[in-house]
């Protein structure tokens, strides 16, 4: 029963951090926190079905994925701090003004 | 047991980021979470990986968060907050993606319920690992350094474009630096900016 209260736990997480974004209004680096969580716990869940089906195509690619979130996490912060530079608000409601 | 105290903080905090009032809170919540899930990856034998995500997720990605968190002022929950406007659509999504996980689970492989089944696993001893196991960085090196090198090239690739793109995003030429333009400096001709005294100026006349 090991790989199914790993594959649970996983996948609490991943659905949490879905509702953390969709509930989660306030401020915008506040809304992009789940997003990370979400990946921690995708990536987990690729590595523990690595472990238990004796397969290294999982690990491998749970290697590129923190890759990615480090990368977009990056450029996302960038962005923010832009948008707060022109913007003056970090307020949900004025992401549009980065439109077009 | 140990499952359940390191998967058990794991949980709460991963629910805790969207409740906590201030923002920095809600930016050291996901610590425990990235803490407790490497713990967890330690429990299954990935040691390489319960050494990477912390060093990737705290030490990067939450740290900057935080950086950003401290930088600008976010106020404390602003007034206009309102969970309950945005409940009833983001929880008929939320339970959309958790009707979707119905579809995969109750096979064979992941029942629904975790009962006592029959299948009582064999214990045997691999005996070739106790003279000799493939640690996961071996593993792992074996496929991404050889056959699937490309996989290891392109996030390469990834992080660079990461990098360019957030210096050129941010770059604030300020007019306060003295700055140096290349070309005009590589285009002096040091004849004509550099004369020599045919006098020595030393001597007093």
């Amino acid at each position: 029963t090991d790989p199914i209260k790993y594959f649970t736990f996983s996948m609490i997480i991943s659905i949490s951090g879905i509702w953390g974004i969709l509930l989660n209004r306030r401020n915008i680096p506040i809304m992009s926190m789940p997003i990370e969580s979400m990946l921690l716990a995708v990536n987990s869940n690729f590595l523990v079905f690595s472990v238990s089906s004796d397969d290294m195509m999982g690990q491998s690619f749970a290697s590129l994925v923190p890759t990615v979130a480090a990368a977009e996490s990056a450029i996302g912060l960038a962005i923010f701090v832009i948008t707060f530079r022109v913007r003056g608000t970090i307020a949900v409601e004025s992401i549009n003004s980065i439109q077009g | 047991m140990i499952l359940s105290v390191l998967s058990s903080p794991a949980l709460v905090s991963g629910l805790m980021v969207v409740r906590a009032k201030n923002p920095v809170h809600s930016v050291l919540f996901p610590i425990p979470v990235f803490r407790n899930t490497s713990g967890l990856l330690l429990l299954l034998g990935l040691d390489f990986f319960a050494m990477i995500f912390p060093v990737v997720y705290i030490g990067a990605i939450a740290v900057s968060f935080l950086f950003v968190v401290m930088m600008f002022n976010i106020q404390i929950a602003e007034i206009h907050e309102e969970v309950l406007r945005y409940l009833p659509v983001s929880g008929i999504i939320g339970l959309i993606f958790w009707w979707e996980m119905f579809f995969i689970l109750d096979n064979e492989s992941i029942p629904l319920l975790p009962t006592q089944r029959n299948t009582t696993s064999l214990r045997y001893t691999v005996y070739a690992e106790k003279v000799r196991s493939w640690t996961n960085l071996e593993t792992l090196g074996n496929l991404l350094y050889t056959y699937y090198s490309v996989w290891f090239l392109v996030p390469s690739l990834i992080l660079l474009v990461a990098m360019i793109g957030a210096i050129v995003l941010t770059m604030h030429r300020t007019t306060k630096v003295k700055r140096q333009d290349v070309f005009r400096r590589n285009a002096i001709d040091f004849r004509r900016t550099i004369m020599r005294r045919t006098t020595d100026p030393l001597t007093i006349y």
